[in-house]
Parts: C-alpha cells; sequence; structure tokens
C-alpha cells in the first residue's frame, strides 16, 4: 500500500490557486452542510427503518449460490480439466519450490528433521549474500539477527518464514516484472492492468485465503499462491514506473543510434529503471512477509503459527516474543533490499572505498569460510541444530507474560475504563447514527458529498459502490465496519497532524521520530494486534486502537512532508509580521498543507480498513467479522466471500472521495483549515 | 552496455555462490547428520511423519500431546503439529497436510464431504469423551435467579447481561468464530433479546468467565464439556429447548440445544493405507473425561503439553499398552 502512496505523491500539490476575490459561503460548504442535515433529520424521524439489517445467521440468497462453490470445488476436483490441467500442476510445481527452500532452510521430513543446511550454514551463507548484495552493516545485521532468532528458540520457525518469504519473492519477480516491463512500454497494457491492480491492493487479505485454500488445498502451496498475488502489484507498479520514467529524449538519443526494441529495453530501460525495480522488490518483499505470516491461517508453518497459536490461548509473552522475531525479519528483509537498491543507483560505484577487484577476492574468501561452515552444519550436531543451553525463549515469555500480568491487574481500572468509556461515548452513538438511520437516507447523504467533492462523476461513482453492497445483502455489517474506520481514521488524523505538525516544524523532532515511523510501516498488521489484546481484551475498541497505530505513521509522516514543504518565506513572512506560533501554525502551516492533509486521510483510511479484517481476529464485528466467520465456517463460506467484496467497494468509494477532496483546489489561505 | 556488464558482473558472484551452495549439497548428501542419527533412532516397524492438526482448546492439545507423545516415544514417528481450525483442518486431510484430527466434534456435513465423498478420510472411531455444547451462567447467578437456568425465562433477565458491545440486548459470549456453533440462530429462532458477541477464543471465554464468578458480575456464554475449566468453577448449564433427532438438519432453523457429541477421530486415507503403526494407535486411542480433564488442567496450570502428557502416561500405562496392543 506504501507503493500507492509513492505513486500518487509524486503526481502531488498542484500550488495552491490565487485567492480569489472574496465570495458567498462556497457551495461546496451548502452542499455538504445540507447532506448533514439530511442525514440527522433522517436519523431522528425514520430511526430504524429500513436498516437492512441481517442478522448473522442469515444468509441471502446470493450467500447461498457463493456458497455452491465449494460444493462445485468438491465435485470437480478429481477430473474437471481445469483443476487437472491448471490448478493441481500449479500446486504441484509451487509446492516443489517451497519445499526445496523449506528443506535447505528449516526442516526436512524425514530423520530428525533437520534442515539441510542447519544454522550455522544458514547463518554465514545469509550473511555472505547480504555483504554480496548490499554492504558490511546490513551483512553483519543479517548475522546478528538470524543468532538472535536461535536465542528466542524461534530459529526452526523463522526460516520457515523466510524460506516461504524466498519462494514467493522469487515467483513474485518472474511474475511481476515481465508484467511491469510490459506495463511500462506499452500504455495500454497500463490502462488494462492498473484497475485491476487497485482491486488487489484492496482487497483485504482474508477475503482471498479462503477461496484460495479451496481451490489449492491448505498448505505451503497456497500460501505462496495468495502471498505472490498479495505481492505482485508494487514490483508490477514501480517496475512500470521506473521504466516510464526514463526522460523523452534519453530514449530518443538510443533510438537515433538504431536500437531495436529488444536491446532498447536490456541496454537503456532495464539498467535506469533498475533503482525503482529494486525498490520495488524490496516492497514486494516487506508485503509477502506481512502475508507469509498471515497465511498461518491456511497451515504455513512459521512464525505466524506462534503468533496465531498466542493469540488463540491469550499468551502475551509468546505473542511478543514470535512478534519481535516478524519485527526484526523485517527489519533485515527490509535493510538488505535498500541496501542492494543503494547499490543498484546509477554512479554508486564510484564512491565505494574498496576496488572492484579486492572486493571480488574479500568476497571470495568469505565465501571458502561460508562453505566450511555450510559443511560443518551438515556434519555436526551442534552446527545443525540451534543448541538448546542457548535457548532463552521461555525466559522472555515468562519475563513478558509477568510484565503484562503486571500490567493488566495494576492497568485493568484504567484499561477498561477507557475501552467502555470511548466505546459507550463515542463508538456506539457514532454507529448508531450509521446503522439506524435508513438506507436511502445515507445513500443519498454520501451522494451529495460525493457529488460536493467531485462532481457528478464521483456521485455515480459512490451509488454505484453503495448499490453493491445493498445487493451484496451486507448494508448494516458495512456501516459497522465504516463507523469504525471513520472513528479510528479521526484519530489517525488527529495524531497525524499533531506528529505532523511538530516534526515538519522541528529537523530535530524529524530525525528523532521517521525512524521509528518506518519501523513501524515495515511491521506486519497481524502483530500488532497483540499488545492490544493483552490490553483490551477482545473487543472492538482492541481492533481500533490496533489500526489506529498501524496507519499512524503514514499519516504523520505525509503531514510531516507537507508541512516542511512549504515555502519558509511565508513563514517567516507570518512571523515577521507577529504572528504566534500557535497562529503561524493554524492560520499558514495547515491550511497551506491541507492536499497533504487530505492524502494523509486518504492513506489512513485505507491502512485502517486493511487493518480492521485483520482486527476482527480480536472482536472487531461488521464485515471484518463476516469475512473471518465465513473462512472458518463452511455454512457462511459465501457469505464471507460477499463481505469481502463489500469491503472492496467500501474501500474504492472511501479510497475516491478522499482523493477527490486531496485533488480539489484549495481555498483562500487565510480561511480555516478543513480536514 | 557498461551498466549491464556491471550488474553481471556483480550479480554473477552471487549465482555462483547459490549454484555451489546446491552442488554442495547435491555432493555431500549422504553423510547428513539429519540421515545418521535418524537411522539410530528408528528401531521396530517404522512410522513416518504424522500430520497432527491443532485445533484451538486445551482439551484438543491435551488429547493431542498424549498422542504425540505416545507415537514418539513408543513408536519412533516424527510428529507435525499444525495450528489450524476444526474446519480447515478437514481440508487439510485432503491435501496431505494434515493426517489426524484426534477430537472432532459432529460435523456431518464435513464427514459426508471428506469420508463419504470424496474418500479422502477415515473415521478412527470414538475417543471416548462425550462433548456437550450449551451456554452456561456462572454459579453465582444460578443461586441468586434459580429460574434462569430455564431457557423459557431468559428473556426476563437480559437487561442484566447488557454490555457495551451488545448494542442495548442481553449479551451471549462465544468464544472462537471457527467452534461449533448454532448461537446466532438460537438466538433469532427462539425470539430471545440477545446478540451473540465473539470473546475470540476458548481462552478469553476462560478468563470472562472467572472474572463473573470472582466479581458476581452476571454473564451467559457458550460452553462446553470436557473441559478442565468446570472443576474450578461449576458453570450452571442454562436448559434450552431439547434437541430431537434432525432439529439441527438447516443451520439457519435450528431452534433446539445441542445435541451430546460422541467426539470421534479422525485419520486421512494416506495414512490409514499406509500400515503405519500411528494408524493403529490413532484407533486404539480412547479414554475418559476425567482423563482429558486432568491432563488440560496440568497445561492450564503451566506445564509443557509434553510434561503434562508424560505425567500422565507414566500413570497409566496400562491404559497405553491397551492402545498399542
Amino acid at each position: 500500500m506504501s507503493v500507492l502512496l509513492q505513486v500518487r505523491k509524486t503526481a502531488q500539490p498542484a500550488p495552491a490557486t490565487v485567492s480569489e476575490p472574496r465570495r458567498r459561503p462556497s457551495r461546496r460548504a451548502i452542499l455538504l452542510l445540507s447532506a448533514a442535515a439530511i442525514w440527522i433529520l433522517g436519523f431522528l424521524v425514520l430511526n430504524g427503518t429500513a436498516t437492512l439489517a441481517l442478522p448473522a445467521s442469515e444468509l441471502t440468497d446470493l450467500h447461498r449460490s457463493l456458497n455452491q462453490f465449494n460444493a462445485w470445488v468438491a465435485a470437480n476436483r478429481a477430473d474437471n480439466p481445469l483443476f487437472l490441467y491448471v490448478f493441481t500442476p500449479l500446486r504441484s510445481a509451487v509446492d516443489a519450490v517451497a519445499s526445496l527452500f523449506t528443506t535447505t532452510f528449516a526442516a526436512t521430513a524425514t530423520g530428525l528433521r533437520l534442515p539441510e543446511i542447519g544454522w550455522l550454514g544458514t547463518v554465514g551463507l545469509l550473511t555472505w549474500i547480504a555483504l554480496a548484495v548490499g554492504n558490511v552493516r546490513v551483512a553483519l545485521l543479517t548475522a546478528a539477527v538470524f543468532v538472535f532468532f536461535g536465542i528466542q528458540g524461534l530459529f526452526v520457525e523463522a526460516t520457515y518464514t523466510f524460506a516461504l518469504v524466498l519462494t514467493a519473492v522469487l515467483l513474485t519477480l518472474l511474475v511481476g516484472i515481465p508484467l511491469g516491463i510490459l506495463a511500462g512500454i506499452y500504455g495500454r497494457v497500463a490502462r488494462v492492468i492498473t484497475p485491476v491492480l487497485d482491486f488487489m491492493q484492496t482487497l483485504p487479505t482474508f477475503v482471498y485465503l479462503a477461496p484460495l485454500a479451496l481451490v489449492f488445498l491448505i498448505g505451503p502451496a497456497s500460501a505462496v499462491i495468495a502471498t505472490v498475488i498479495y505481492a505482485a502489484p508494487p514490483v508490477i507498479r514501480l517496475t512500470a514506473h521506473g521504466i516510464r520514467r526514463i526522460p523523452d529524449n534519453t530514449r530518443e538519443a538510443s533510438d537515433s543510434l538504431g536500437t531495436t526494441g529488444l536491446q532498447r529495453l536490456l541496454t537503456l530501460q532495464l539498467p535506469m529503471a533498475r533503482r525503482t525495480i529494486v525498490m520495488g522488490i524490496n516492497q514486494g518483499t516487506m508485503a509477502a512477509l506481512s502475508m507469509v505470516t498471515i497465511a498461518a491461517l491456511i497451515a504455513a508453518p512459521g512464525l505466524g503459527q506462534t503468533v496465531v497459536r498466542a493469540l488463540q490461548s491469550l499468551d502475551v509473552g509468546t505473542a511478543v516474543n514470535a512478534g519481535l522475531s516478524i519485527v526484526l525479519l523485517a527489519i533485515v528483509l527490509d535493510r538488505v533490499t535498500t541496501a542492494a537498491s543503494r547499490r543498484a543507483e546509477p554512479g554508486s560505484a564510484r564512491r565505494r572505498r574498496l576496488s572492484r577487484r579486492t572486493r571480488t577476492v574479500l568476497l571470495g574468501i568469505s565465501f571458502a569460510v561460508v562453505l566450511v561452515m555450510v559443511q560443518l552444519s551438515r556434519t555436526v550436531l551442534w552446527a545443525a541444530a540451534f543448541p538448546a543451553d542457548l535457548n532463552l525463549g521461555p525466559q522472555i515469555v515468562q519475563a513478558v507474560n509477568s510484565a503484562s500480568h503486571w500490567l493488566q491487574s495494576n492497568l485493568s481500572l484504567f484499561t477498561v475504563s477507557l475501552r467502555e468509556g470511548v466505546t459507550g461515548a463515542v463508538l456506539n452513538p457514532f454507529q448508531s447514527l450509521l446503522t439506524d438511520t435508513p438506507f436511502y437516507v445515507l445513500v443519498t447523504v454520501i451522494a451529495i458529498v460525493a457529488y460536493a467533492l467531485g462532481g457528478w462523476k464521483l456521485a455515480t461513482l459512490a451509488t454505484a459502490c453503495l448499490g453493491v453492497i445493498i445487493y451484496l445483502g451486507l448494508w448494516s455489517d458495512s456501516m459497522v465496519t465504516l463507523a469504525g474506520t471513520l472513528v479510528a481514521t479521526a484519530v489517525v488524523m488527529v495524531l497525524g497532524i499533531v506528529f505532523g505538525v511538530a516534526m515538519g516544524r522541528s529537523s530535530r523532532v524529524d530525525q528523532f521520530l521517521r525512524p521509528l515511523l518506518d519501523a513501524g510501516q515495515t511491521m506486519p498488521s497481524f502483530v500488532y494486534l497483540v499488545p492490544f489484546l493483552g490490553l483490551f481484551g477482545a473487543t472492538r475498541f482492541t481492533a481500533i486502537v490496533a489500526g489506529i497505530i498501524y496507519a499512524a505513521p503514514v499519516a504523520i509522516k505525509i503531514t510531516a512532508d507537507g508541512i516542511s514543504g512549504i515555502s519558509p518565506t511565508v513563514v517567516e513572512s507570518a512571523v515577521a509580521s507577529g504572528s504566534t506560533p500557535w497562529q503561524v501554525i493554524t492560520k499558514v502551516q495547515l491550511p497551506m498543507a491541507r492536499q497533504s492533509l487530505a492524502l494523509a486521510a486518504n492513506q489512513g483510511l485505507i491502512y485502517v480498513l486493511a487493518m480492521v479484517v485483520v482486527g476482527a481476529l480480536v472482536g472487531a464485528g461488521g464485515l471484518g467479522y463476516d469475512v473471518v466467520a465465513g473462512f472458518v465456517q463452511s455454512s457462511i463460506f459465501g457469505k464471507g466471500l460477499a463481505a469481502g467484496l463489500a469491503i472492496v467497494f467500501l474501500g474504492i468509494m472511501m479510497d475516491r472521495m478522499t482523493q477527490a477532496a486531496a485533488a480539489a483546489p484549495a481555498r483562500r489561505i487565510p480561511s480555516k483549515s478543513t480536514t | 552496455m557498461m551498466k549491464a556488464e556491471r550488474l553481471i558482473k556483480r550479480t554473477l558472484p552471487a549465482m555462483a555462490g547459490a549454484a555451489a551452495a546446491a552442488l554442495l549439497l547435491a555432493g555431500c548428501g549422504g553423510a547428513s547428520v539429519n540421515q545418521t542419527a535418524a537411522a539410530a533412532g528408528a528401531t521396530g516397524t517404522p512410522c513416518g511423519t504424522v500430520n497432527v492438526a491443532m485445533n484451538a482448546w486445551v482439551g484438543y492439545t491435551a488429547d493431542a500431546a498424549v498422542y504425540s507423545y505416545v507415537a514418539k516415544n513408543k513408536l519412533g514417528c516424527s510428529i507435525v503439529q499444525k495450528d489450524l481450525n476444526e474446519q480447515v483442518s478437514w481440508q487439510g486431510l485432503a491435501s496431505g497436510e494434515v493426517d489426524l484430527i484426534i477430537e472432532n466434534w459432529g460435523h456431518a456435513d464435513l464427514t459426508k464431504q471428506y469420508i463419504t465423498d470424496q474418500k479422502v478420510a477415515v473415521d478412527a472411531g470414538p475417543t471416548g469423551n462425550e462433548g456437550h455444547i450449551g451456554w452456561y451462567v456462572p454459579p453465582w447467578m444460578a443461586e441468586k435467579y434459580p429460574d434462569i437456568t430455564d431457557g423459557q425465562n431468559l428473556n426476563k433477565y437480559a437487561s442484566l447481561f447488557t454490555t457495551s458491545e451488545s448494542g442495548g440486548k442481553g449479551q451471549v459470549l462465544d468464544g472462537d468464530p471457527a467452534f461449533v456453533t448454532n448461537d446466532e440462530a438460537l438466538v433469532k429462532n427462539l425470539n430471545l433479546d440477545y446478540k451473540v458477541v465473539f470473546a475470540g477464543s476458548e481462552a478469553a471465554l476462560i478468563q470472562s468467565f472467572r472474572t463473573a464468578q470472582q466479581n458476581k458480575t452476571p454473564l451467559l456464554g457458550y460452553f462446553y464439556e470436557p473441559q478442565w475449566f468446570l472443576s474450578e468453577v461449576p458453570l450452571k448449564k442454562v436448559n434450552l429447548p431439547a434437541w430431537t433427532e434432525g432439529c439441527d438438519a438447516n443451520p439457519e432453523k435450528v431452534a433446539c440445544d445441542y445435541p451430546t457429541y460422541k467426539l470421534n477421530k479422525i485419520i486421512s486415507k494416506k495414512l490409514d493405507d499406509s500400515g503405519s503403526p500411528a494408524a493403529k494407535l490413532a484407533k486404539g486411542f480412547t479414554w475418559t473425561n476425567e482423563d482429558q480433564n486432568s491432563v488440560a488442567t496440568d497445561i492450564q496450570g503451566g506445564m509443557t503439553p509434553e510434561a503434562a502428557a508424560k505425567k500422565w502416561v507414566d500413570a497409566h500405562q496400562s491404559v497405553v499398552d491397551k492402545w498399542l496392543s
């Protein structure tokens, strides 16, 4: 999703239009006010009618027919040509690749279940690869982190996860780079592929786990396929972007030398797009890690399984321990691929201290050492399985557990009253404002708002999305999800403004916060559930808090960039004319960063929405619950599928509306800021 | 051209390294510590690897722990435990990811799909445990409001059970959405003024009941036995209209209590056909609700499942011998 952001950011702030002469309250304000009035009136007068509520146990005919998919797959698995010649061979092929890597790094199916390369060899080999594609610093980081996995007692789980990520990333590149090249060269391909990618990125991960598991059966193969689907969009997008970004005159210069299409691709376009492509690999890897952990639900081995089991038994210690491993793995993957992209930067060779020859020699020597380590790890037990004496996992788990018990017993008064207070005072009233208002009133209200933001086209789109949701039979659940998402996004925006302004105004705060935010963004969504489950128990509130924490970093960063992007002259002239800092913020900086704020709201919404589904694992209701329940109960499989689609349409609607708000020309500068 | 060349130069060592590593692997295939140690470890009939699905309740963990302990230590099997939801585990029987579900609760539809139709799984007989699912209240409530255990009176007490999650109605607290449940349908079809709220897991459910009993706060929730927790807090069952044959055939129209489940074991056809002693052990495995509760209590008390299993097996050697013979 952060790719979406990067691509969008390039199309960013159009300079504020020249201030117009004073005018009546804008048409937009009138429209928005009247929409609010209709909503409140509709809620008060028609409360509880036409709410389209569907009890959780009930299905619509559409859901029942989607359920048939389940039976159809079961009936056709053995003899349908689609299965015989496409799905089953695909599954076996992916399975073969996955088991190649898992047996190499994690565990074999025979004997002592030791991997082909024991822990010492794995650490050596991976460190060497980090050195070869990156630099000494990331190599040391890799070695330290993989040894730490052993100390945590999670070496096998971590290498399982790593092996699956590796498989998924390789397959993603195999699919993604050619598609990206095509989309970069041919505009027509890009136009066809972009909406598909949009759709894939809004689709919550849970939704395609269920049908994929049905078709490809559970196990590492379907986990890898699901991961490829999730990780491919950023790779495709960035590859295409890198190729399209090459200046026309460079291309023309090469054309005038008479290069053919293939020559141009190999000698000009790919080398010049290399850095962007490697950035795509970075994004794809992070996405893959986040999906591989969630794929634990369909029997993907690794750290995800440990987290799932811990969430189910409320074992905060184990969950934190495994969560920490995931975070560390994320950091290693991120740093190594980032270092590789730096290395891929044109001209980086000149800045290096070592000559190419020395480097090659050094790499050669260290590789010989690695070979010895690999051989050792295959023949000596202490180098094959991580020594049990060094396993501090149980101690870590116990320490975290006692800390969490202490927190729970000492903070429970605070956390429970906070949870009950927020749920009772904000969440429930707002949710009933959405669920108890007749659907036609809300559709009208949303259409008016969409019209005010983006004209007829957007109004039509919003109405169509809501129409689909009604057709899917999940209006009421969608409104529950919408309520949670909007509440969380509002908090995200408050955090975004507070911290974003602080960062935008002071480079010291920025330097302190930015690495924290970067780290926050690389973490898989799953991990966020763990600490809040311990503090707040399984409720909607917990899911919302997790969503806020998940979405806040991106909103803060965009806001900070918006604030620091304002011309210093403007700020200085405001200070010179005697404005207090508060006045500078509210009258100058925030209004001028309005488009960044809207963009932050856009990204915040999408992130929160993605989290709301995962949050269903800890008690978020609405569509997320339908998706999760459909995944685990075959009788409501169809409803879960429908709920997944409903989330996509809800997401598309909110995305387009906030994008329109971001793109709309700013009003006169001195007027009050809007969010 | 220069750049492409440099790219190749840089990636070449990496490629060569990977290739060398692969060659090395192939070359030394025979001498691995993994295989030699394995050959020494195996005695008697080869057992191979058994994939055990791990569903998320402690009773299940107890069964699986004892099975795994015996299979590993008496038969020399490799046991792989996979944390999976109930219904997802059944899919694993078809894909080969799962060989054994050691405590199955009913699931007539899945039995038909995987055992009768697809023939990828085999019923390995009862575990000896009898399962009951129902709605329960903490004991202090049954004392204070004696008529609450009659399902007819639930609406009278609905206001007691309201929470911030239940939207003004009484709350029925359910466990994991993956558990066998008709509660949503029951609330609707029995016209109860309640809303089903999911605690998310067995652990959360137990914690809620424990707090409710300690603080004397009202709670109505989904629960089941065999369950070790019932010996800590003897929850009282609320009687819903009694189960009759076929009253729960249509999941949307259910208006009766849960049946008594004869819990059974399911093994994959593959394991059954392999003639592995692990299949025989799976078929032989039976014990009582007390046995399961004692192992589960130990696990809950902080013992590792393996240690708890060892303790039970050491104390019940004769039972285990009967499974194996």
